[in-house]
C-alpha cells in the first residue's frame, strides 16, 4: 500500500545552519505515526517543513504520491494536511464556535460543516456548553480541545498534533491521549510529536525517535518501547 | 446655549464622518500591523474623483460614491500587491517610510494631473440647503446627508467584517496571520481585501465630503492626522473604537464653539480674546499626543 504522506530524505536549515539532515518517514492510511525527541531535536521543524511553512533545503516531501514541498500552507491545507501547532495559535478574543468554524475554512458545504461542529461538540462536549464564550477566557486544558477540536473541522486526511499534552495536568494528558486513540480507532491518520514518550509510543503503529535532527532508530512502537536508546534516553532506565 | 449645541450637533455630525475616515486606517493596520502615512493621500484622490465624475456626468456628488468607492478598492489592492506586499517583508523602518512615500507620489501625481488650485462643489441637490432644529442646532443638508451615509457605510463594514465568512477569516488573519494560514486561509489575499475595504472607505468618505470641503492636492495631510489620532484614540485596531474616537475628535474640532459658550457663561473677558477657531485642529493632535502619552493602546485596546 502506498503511503499518504512520505518524506524522503529532507534538509532543514535556519540562516544556515542544519536543524533537519536527512530524514525520511512515512505514514499508511490509517496509521498513528509518532515522533518522540527531546527538545531542539528538530520535531516541530519537521512538521512545519510539511505544512511549507518552514522551506526544506533538500529532498522531497509527498503527500498520496505527489510532491507538496513547493506549495503554500493554504494549499497544503487544502489538500487535507492539518496541523495543529504546539502554540495552539488560537483566535482567543473569538469565540470558540467561531474557533471551530474557522477550522472548517477550506469547506464550502454548510451541512457537512454543520456535521462536523456536531462531531466535534460530541467528542468535547464542554466546548459546546461555551460555544459562546471567547477563546481567551478558557482554561488551557479547554484550549488545547478547541485547537484539536479546530483541526477536525475540515474532515482532514491527516491530522498532525505537535506535542498537544504540552503544559496539561496529568490527568488532562491522558484524556487528551484517549481523544487519539478514539481518532485513531475511527481510522484517522494521525502523526503524532510527543515529549510524553512512554504514553505517545503506547499508541503508535509506529515511531520514529529524532536526535538532533537525525532519525536515529524506528520500528513498531511499542517494540520502540523497549528499545536501548528509547530506554536510555527518555526513560532513564 | 445656542453656540453649545450648535458646536456639538456640528461636532458629532462631522466625527461621524471623521470615524468613517479613520475606518480604513484602523482595519489595516488591525490585520496587519502596517500604518499607511499614505490614507488621507486615498481620501484626496476619493474627493477628486466624486468631484470630477460629478462634473463630467452631472450627477450630484452623493451619487458617485459608488464608484468613487470602486476607485478606492482597485487603489487599495493594487497599492498593497504592487508596492506594500514588498514592503511587510522588510524592516520596520522600511514600511514607514514606504508608504510615506506612497503619500508623496500620489500627492504629486494629484499635483499633476489636477493642479494647485482648490476646486468646490458649487451645485448638487443638497448644496445650500439646510435644516433648522431649533436651539441654535442649524444643519446643512450636505454634512447630515454625508453623516447618515457615512453611519450606513460603517455599520456596513462592521457587519462584513463580524458576520461573514470572509469577514471572519480577515479577523483571524488579523489575529494570528500563521495560524489563519494553518487553517487555509489564504492570508496574502486577505491583506489585499483589508487595503481594498481600507481605501473604499476612505474614497467614499471623501466623495462625501466633496460638498463642503474644497479639494486640492495637499487636503489629505490633515485627514491622515485626524484618522491617526482616532486610530489611537479608538484602540489600534479596534472597529467600535474607530466610531466613538472619530465621534470624539468631531467634538474636539468644534472646542471653540465649546469655548465660547464658557466664555459667554462665566463672562471671562480673557476667553474671548483667545483666537480659538485658529487653532482648531491644534486641540486633535494636543489629544493625539496626550492619549499615545497616557493611553498608548487607547479605549478599546482590541489584541494588543
Amino acid at each position: 500500500m502506498p503511503a499518504v504522506l512520505e518524506i524522503n530524505h529532507i534538509k532543514v536549515r535556519y540562516s544556515g545552519l542544519p536543524v533537519v539532515h536527512d530524514v525520511s518517514l512515512a505514514i499508511n492510511a490509517g496509521q498513528t505515526v509518532c515522533v518522540v525527541g527531546a527538545n531542539g531535536s528538530g520535531k516541530s521543524t519537521l512538521l512545519r517543513a510539511i505544512m511549507g511553512s518552514q522551506r526544506i533545503f533538500d529532498g522531497e516531501i509527498l503527500f498520496q504520491g505527489q510532491p507538496i514541498h513547493q506549495l503554500s500552507t493554504e494549499a497544503i491545507v487544502r489538500k487535507g494536511i492539518v496541523y495543529v501547532p504546539e502554540e495552539k495559535m488560537l483566535f482567543k478574543p473569538l469565540s470558540v464556535a467561531d474557533n471551530l468554524l474557522l477550522g472548517a475554512y477550506t469547506l464550502k458545504d454548510a451541512g457537512r460543516i454543520r456535521k462536523n461542529l456536531d462531531y466535534v461538540y460530541a467528542m468535547f462536549p464542554r466546548l459546546k456548553e461555551r460555544s459562546n464564550q471567547a477563546v481567551s477566557t478558557l482554561s488551557g486544558g479547554e484550549q488545547q480541545m478547541v485547537a484539536v477540536g479546530r483541526g477536525l473541522m475540515s474532515n482532514p486526511r491527516i491530522l498532525m498534533l505537535d506535542e498537544p499534552s504540552l503544559g496539561l495536568a496529568p490527568r488532562l494528558v491522558d484524556e487528551l491521549l484517549d481523544t487519539v486513540v478514539k481518532l485513531k480507532n475511527e481510522g484517522m491518520t494521525i502523526l503524532l510529536v510527543e515529549q510524553n514518550v512512554r504514553e505517545a509510543l503506547g499508541i503508535a503503529d509506529h515511531g520514529y525517535i529524532l536526535q538532533t535532527g537525525k532519525i536515529v532508530q524506528e520500528g513498531a512502537g511499542k517494540a520502540l518501547l523497549e528499545s536501548k536508546v528509547v530506554q536510555k534516553a527518555f526513560l532513564g532506565l | 446655549m445656542e453656540i453649545l449645541t450648535g458646536s456639538i450637533s456640528a461636532g458629532l455630525l462631522i466625527g461621524m464622518v471623521f470615524a468613517l475616515v479613520a475606518l480604513g486606517l484602523t482595519i489595516i493596520f488591525g490585520v496587519m500591523d502596517i500604518v499607511n502615512f499614505a490614507h488621507g493621500e486615498f481620501l484626496m484622490l476619493g474627493m477628486y474623483t466624486a468631484l470630477l465624475t460629478a462634473q463630467a456626468t452631472g450627477f450630484d456628488p452623493l451619487l458617485t460614491i459608488p464608484f468613487a468607492g470602486l476607485v478606492g478598492f482597485m487603489l487599495g489592492v493594487i497599492c498593497y500587491l504592487g508596492f506594500v506586499k514588498y514592503l511587510i517583508r522588510g524592516p520596520m523602518v522600511a514600511q514607514l517610510l514606504g508608504t510615506f512615500g506612497l503619500m508623496l507620489v500620489l500627492r504629486n501625481l494629484a499635483l499633476f494631473l489636477f493642479g494647485s488650485e482648490d476646486r468646490t462643489i458649487h451645485e448638487g441637490l443638497l448644496v445650500g440647503q439646510s435644516f433648522d432644529l431649533g436651539m441654535g442646532v442649524i444643519v446643512p443638508a450636505t454634512k447630515l446627508a454625508a453623516a447618515v451615509l457615512s453611519v450606513v457605510l460603517f455599520t456596513a463594514v462592521w457587519l462584513l467584517i463580524n458576520r461573514t465568512r470572509i469577514g471572519k477569516a480577515l479577523m483571524a488573519t488579523a489575529l494570528n496571520a500563521q495560524g489563519a494560514r494553518y487553517m487555509g486561509i489564504p492570508t496574502e489575499r486577505m491583506n489585499a481585501f483589508a487595503w481594498g475595504i481600507g481605501g473604499a472607505t476612505v474614497t467614499m468618505a471623501g466623495a462625501l465630503l466633496v460638498n463642503f470641503w474644497s479639494v486640492t492636492p495637499y487636503v489629505g495631510l490633515l485627514f491622515t492626522m485626524i484618522a491617526f489620532a482616532i486610530v489611537a484614540l479608538g484602540g489600534f485596531g479596534s472597529i467600535p473604537g474607530a466610531f466613538f474616537a472619530g465621534l470624539i475628535v468631531g467634538l474636539i474640532t468644534e472646542l471653540p464653539g465649546i469655548w465660547d459658550f464658557i466664555a459667554e457663561m462665566t463672562g471671562f473677558a480673557w476667553m474671548v480674546d483667545v483666537p480659538m477657531t485658529s487653532f482648531k485642529y491644534t486641540w486633535v493632535y494636543l489629544a493625539y499626543f496626550l492619549i499615545m502619552l497616557i493611553r498608548p493602546r487607547g479605549l478599546f485596546g482590541w489584541k494588543h
